[in-house]
C-alpha cells in the first residue's frame, strides 16, 4: 500500500517534470496566437533554446548565462518569425515550418563544429544546471507518513525552471484578462481593424506577443538541456513544442485549462514511460507508444469537434492589410 | 460694442479634390456643415459621398484642398486625429470585436490605465451617464456578438461619443436595419442633435433625409450639385439632381417580339445571415425576346436575386420555373444543374464570381462548363479542344490582347467582361441572367456587350437585367422592374419610364408618388 502510493506520487512528480516546457511553450504560445500570429514555430524555438543554454553552459559553466543565451536565441527567431508574419504579411505556417526546420540543422552543424561530439554539447557540472531547490525540512519532514513524500517529491524537490513555469500559468491569465496590453492582444487577434481604428498600432502590439513567446520558448528550451537533463542532445525537443501547441488548442487559448492539457499530456508521458516493458496480466506487454500518441489524437478528436468546440482567435494566421 | 461673431461652422471643406488613378472621386467639392445640424449627403452609388468622408474622417488624404473644423484649418492624417478632433465616424460595415462585451469595445484604445480594473469602473460610470442623456438602450456587459445589428451600430454611436466626438457621421446607417431599428437611430440621432452635436448622415435613401435632416447635399459624379434646405425641396427634386440628365446611350433596336415565358418567379423569400430580409416575396416573369431590366439602387436585393436564380442560394420560399421545370426550396438545383437548363449567368462581381484571375484566359473561358465531353476527357481535359475554343470566342468577342495563355489578371476589365459575356453567349442560353454588365468597362466595350445583348434578345433568348446605371436600362430594357427593400415595387413599360419616375421608385418614395408611378 505504501509503496503503491510512493509510486504514485512518484509519477505525479514526474508529471511535473515533463510537463514544465509543455506548460512554457503553450504559455508561449497562447500569447503569440492570441495576438494573431500563428506559431507552429515553438518546437524550433525551444530546440534552439536548449542548444544555445547547452552551448553557453558548457563554455561559462554558468546556469544563468545559458539562461539568458537560451531565451536569446529564442527571442531572435521569434523576431524572424515576427518579421516573416507582422512586417512582411508572409504566410505565418510556413515561416513557423521554416524555422523548425533550420533549427534542426542547425543546432546539429553547429554543436559539430563546436564540440566535436556529434552534435551534443559537453556533460555539464551541478553548477551549470539549475538543480533541485533543497526545501527547508524536507529532510524533517520526510519521514512524516503521507506528508513527508508529498512535501518532499511533490511539492519541493524540483528546480528553479518548474516554479517558472508554475508562476507563468497565473501570471498569464492576469496579464491576458486584467491588464490594458491584455485586452488590446485579445482585441488585435479578434479583429485587427478595431485595434487601428481605436489608434493602437496593430503592428507593435504583435511584436511584444511574439517576443513574449521567444523569452517563454527561450526558458522552455533552457529547461530541457540544463535543468531536466545535463547537456544539449540532437532533436532533444523531440515534438515537446507540438505537443505544447496541441495543449494550447485543448485548453482553448486559455492560460489555466491549456496548464490542464499540458498535466494531462505530461501524465500521459510520465506513465508511458513507467509502464515501458511492463508486462500487464491479460494484456501482455504495455503499448506504449500508444499512450505517447494520445495527446495527438486527443487534440484531433477535440478539433473534430467531439470535445466541446475549440475556436481561434479570428484574425489568427491572417496578415494584418490597412484597407480603407 | 460689435456683435457677438457668429458660431463658427462645425467642419467647412473647401475645393476638396481627389483621384484614383482615372477616376476623379472627388471634384472641387466644397460643403458648409452647421454646428448642432443634422446634414445629409444625398447621392447614387459612385457619386463620391463615402470618399469625402473618408478624407474627412482621414482615411484618405485629398489631392488638394482643405478642411476646417470649428473654424481652425485641421490636417487630418489618419482617424486617430479625427477622433481628437471630435469626430467620429459610424462606418457601415462594424468595426467591433464580437466576443468582447459592450463595454470591453468602447474602451478599447481607451483604457485609462495599464490594468483593467480602474478603468473599468470609470468607463462603466461613463456609459451609464451617456445611457441616461441619450437612451441608447445598451447593456454594458452585453457580449457583442449576441446583440443584433440594430444594437451593434448603438454600440459603434456610444464609442464616438465615449471619445467625446462632437461631429459624428453615419455611413449608410440604415441598410442593414429593421425600420423599427431605423426609427430608433433617427430617434438618437435627433437627441444627439438636441445635445448640441453635428450629425452628418450619408444615405441614397430620400425618405430619411426628408425625415431626419436640416440640410442636405446633392452629389453626382464627384461634385456637389445642390444644396438645399430640407424644409424647402422635396423628394422629387432630389431624386431628379441625384440621377440628373445624363447623356442617353442610344441603341438601334426592333420592338421587342415577346414569344412564351421562359422564366418564372414566384413569391421567393430570402433572408441573410443577420435575419434581415433580402428578398421579400419577389415575382415577376420574363418572356422570350425580351429584356426585362431590375433597377435599383445597389444593395436592395438585385444581388441575391441573381444568386437565387443562377443557383447559388437557395431561396427559402416559392418557385422558379425555367421552361416546364420547377425549382423550388424543396427541390433546389445547383448551378452547374441550372446551366444545364439552359441558364446562363454573367455575374456581378466578375472577379468574385465571373472568373479566376490567376487563371489562363482558356481555364477562364471554360469556367462552368468544364464538365462538357466536348472538353473533358474521361482522365484529361482535352486542352487543344480547349484551346481553340478560347481562341474562338476570343476572336469573335474581340477579346484584346488574343493571347489564350495570358492570366486572367493582365486583361483589362472591359477584356474580361467580354470574355465572360463570350463564354456565357456561346451557348446560346434560353435565359440570359446579367448583372452590372459594363460595369468598370469602357465606352466600346459597352457598346459591344449591349449589342450582343440586343441580338441574342432578338435570338429568342429571356434577359434578365440587373443594373444599378439607369441609362442602361433604360437603353436596353423592355420592360423594367424596380426594387428597394428587396421587394419588387413597381414595373414600367420602357416607353411609359422617364428617369425621374424610376428615380422616385428607386428611393421608395412615399406611397402617393410611388404607387401612383408604378403599373
Amino acid at each position: 500500500m505504501q509503496d503503491a502510493y510512493l509510486i504514485a506520487l512518484l509519477t505525479l512528480s514526474a508529471t511535473i517534470r515533463v510537463s514544465t516546457p509543455l506548460i512554457l511553450g503553450a504559455m508561449a504560445g497562447l500569447f503569440s496566437e492570441r495576438s494573431g500570429i500563428v506559431d507552429v514555430g515553438l518546437e524550433g524555438k525551444m530546440l534552439a533554446a536548449a542548444f544555445a543554454a547547452g552551448a553557453a553552459s558548457a563554455v561559462t559553466h554558468s546556469a544563468w548565462l545559458g539562461l539568458a543565451a537560451g531565451i536569446v536565441a529564442a527571442t531572435a527567431l521569434a523576431l524572424i518569425h515576427g518579421f516573416a508574419s507582422i512586417t512582411q504579411r508572409g504566410n505565418q505556417v510556413v515561416s513557423g515550418v521554416a524555422i523548425n526546420i533550420l533549427v534542426a540543422g542547425l543546432t546539429i552543424v553547429l554543436g559539430i563544429a563546436w564540440f566535436h561530439q556529434g552534435g551534443e554539447t559537453p556533460p555539464l557540472p551541478p553548477e551549470g544546471r539549475f538543480m533541485p531547490i533543497h526545501f527547508p525540512g524536507q529532510d524533517a519532514l520526510a519521514s512524516v507518513p503521507v506528508i513527508g513524500p508529498i512535501y518532499g517529491h511533490l511539492i519541493g524537490g524540483h528546480n528553479l525552471l518548474v516554479y517558472v513555469a508554475v508562476a507563468a500559468v497565473p501570471l498569464t491569465h492576469w496579464i491576458v484578462n486584467a491588464t490594458r496590453f491584455g485586452l488590446r492582444l485579445r482585441a488585435v487577434g479578434e479583429n485587427p481593424q478595431a485595434v487601428d481604428t481605436a489608434g493602437v498600432s496593430v503592428a507593435w502590439l504583435r511584436y511584444r506577443a511574439v517576443l513574449l513567446c521567444g523569452l517563454l520558448t527561450g526558458i522552455a528550451g533552457t529547461y530541457m538541456s540544463i535543468a531536466q537533463n545535463a547537456g544539449f542532445t540532437r532533436y532533444m525537443s523531440a515534438g515537446q513544442g507540438f505537443i505544447a501547441l496541441a495543449a494550447l488548442i485543448f485548453g482553448k487559448w486559455r492560460a489555466w485549462p491549456a496548464m490542464g492539457a499540458c498535466l494531462l499530456f505530461g501524465f500521459l508521458d510520465a506513465v508511458a514511460i513507467r509502464l515501458q516493458g511492463v508486462s500487464v496480466p491479460g494484456i501482455g506487454e504495455v503499448p506504449v507508444q500508444l499512450i505517447e500518441a494520445l495527446p495527438y489524437a486527443l487534440t484531433v478528436i477535440l478539433l473534430a469537434g467531439f470535445i466541446g468546440r475549440a475556436v481561434a482567435p479570428r484574425a489568427s494566421g491572417i496578415p494584418y492589410i490597412k484597407e480603407h | 460694442m460689435p456683435a457677438a461673431e457668429p458660431a463658427p461652422p462645425a467642419i467647412e471643406l473647401r475645393h476638396i479634390d481627389k483621384r484614383f488613378g482615372t477616376v476623379h472621386a472627388n471634384r472641387d467639392v466644397s460643403m458648409t456643415i452647421a454646428r448642432g445640424s443634422i446634414t445629409g449627403i444625398v447621392g447614387e452609388n459612385g457619386a463620391g459621398k463615402s470618399t469625402l468622408m473618408s478624407i474627412l474622417y482621414g482615411f484618405y488624404d485629398a489631392d488638394s484642398g482643405d478642411i476646417l473644423v470649428n473654424g481652425e484649418p485641421a490636417a487630418i492624417r489618419n482617424p486617430h486625429d479625427a477622433l481628437h478632433l471630435g469626430i467620429g465616424m459610424v462606418h457601415q460595415h462594424f468595426v467591433l470585436i464580437d466576443p468582447f462585451t459592450v463595454l470591453e469595445n468602447v474602451m478599447l484604445g481607451a483604457e485609462g490605465g495599464a490594468l483593467l480594473r480602474r478603468g473599468k469602473g470609470k468607463a462603466r460610470a461613463e456609459l451609464e451617464r451617456l445611457e441616461t442623456e441619450y437612451g441608447l438602450g445598451v447593456n454594458p456587459d452585453a457580449v457583442i456578438g449576441n446583440l443584433p445589428v440594430g444594437a451593434q451600430q448603438r454600440v459603434e454611436i456610444l464609442k464616438a461619443l465615449y471619445r467625446g466626438a462632437a461631429i459624428l457621421i453615419l455611413d449608410e446607417p440604415t441598410g442593414v436595419l429593421t425600420p423599427q431599428e431605423a426609427e430608433q437611430l433617427f430617434r438618437i440621432l435627433q437627441t444627439i442633435k438636441a445635445r448640441g452635436a453635428t450629425v452628418i448622415l450619408i444615405t441614397h435613401k430620400l425618405r430619411e433625409i426628408m425625415a431626419a435632416t436640416d440640410e442636405v447635399y446633392v452629389m453626382r459624379a464627384g461634385t456637389v450639385v445642390a444644396h438645399r434646405r430640407t424644409e424647402e425641396t422635396d423628394e422629387g427634386e432630389l431624386a431628379e439632381l441625384m440621377i440628373g440628365r445624363k447623356v442617353r446611350l442610344e441603341l438601334d433596336k426592333a420592338p421587342a417580339a415577346p414569344g412564351a415565358e421562359r422564366l418564372l418567379v414566384e413569391d421567393v423569400t430570402l433572408h441573410d445571415a443577420r435575419g434581415v430580409t433580402v428578398l421579400d416575396h419577389v415575382g415577376f416573369g420574363v418572356r422570350a425576346g425580351e429584356i426585362v431590366g431590375v433597377a435599383g439602387v445597389s444593395g436592395n436585393g438585385q444581388t441575391e436575386l441573381l444568386e437565387v436564380l443562377a443557383g447559388i442560394r437557395v431561396a427559402e420560399t416559392g418557385r422558379i420555373s425555367v421552361d416546364r421545370t420547377a425549382i423550388t426550396p424543396a427541390r433546389p438545383m445547383d448551378p452547374a444543374q441550372m446551366r444545364e437548363l439552359g441558364v446562363a449567368h454573367i455575374p456581378e462581381d466578375r472577379h468574385r464570381l465571373g472568373l479566376v484571375v490567376s487563371f489562363e484566359a482558356t481555364e477562364s473561358a471554360l469556367l462552368g462548363y468544364q464538365r462538357d465531353g466536348a472538353y473533358a476527357g474521361p482522365v484529361l481535359q482535352r486542352h487543344q479542344a480547349i484551346n481553340r475554343h478560347c481562341a474562338a470566342l476570343m476572336e469573335e468577342f474581340d477579346v484584346r490582347p488574343r493571347q489564350p495563355f495570358l492570366r486572367s489578371a493582365n486583361f483589362s476589365g472591359g477584356n474580361q467582361q467580354k470574355l465572360i459575356v463570350a463564354r456565357e453567349l456561346a451557348r446560346d442560353p434560353t435565359v440570359l441572367l446579367v448583372g452590372q454588365p459594363t460595369r468598370g468597362v469602357d465606352i466600346g466595350a459597352i457598346e459591344f456587350i449591349h449589342r450582343q445583348l440586343i441580338e441574342h434578345r432578338d435570338a429568342g433568348a429571356a434577359i434578365l437585367l440587373v443594373s444599378v446605371e439607369l441609362d442602361e436600362i433604360m437603353a436596353l430594357a423592355d420592360r423594367i422592374l424596380v426594387m428597394c427593400d428587396g421587394r419588387i415595387v413597381g414595373e414600367v413599360a420602357r416607353h411609359d419610364a422617364d428617369e425621374r419616375m424610376l428615380g422616385l421608385m428607386m428611393a421608395n418614395a412615399r406611397a402617393g408618388n410611388g404607387a401612383a408611378a408604378s403599373t
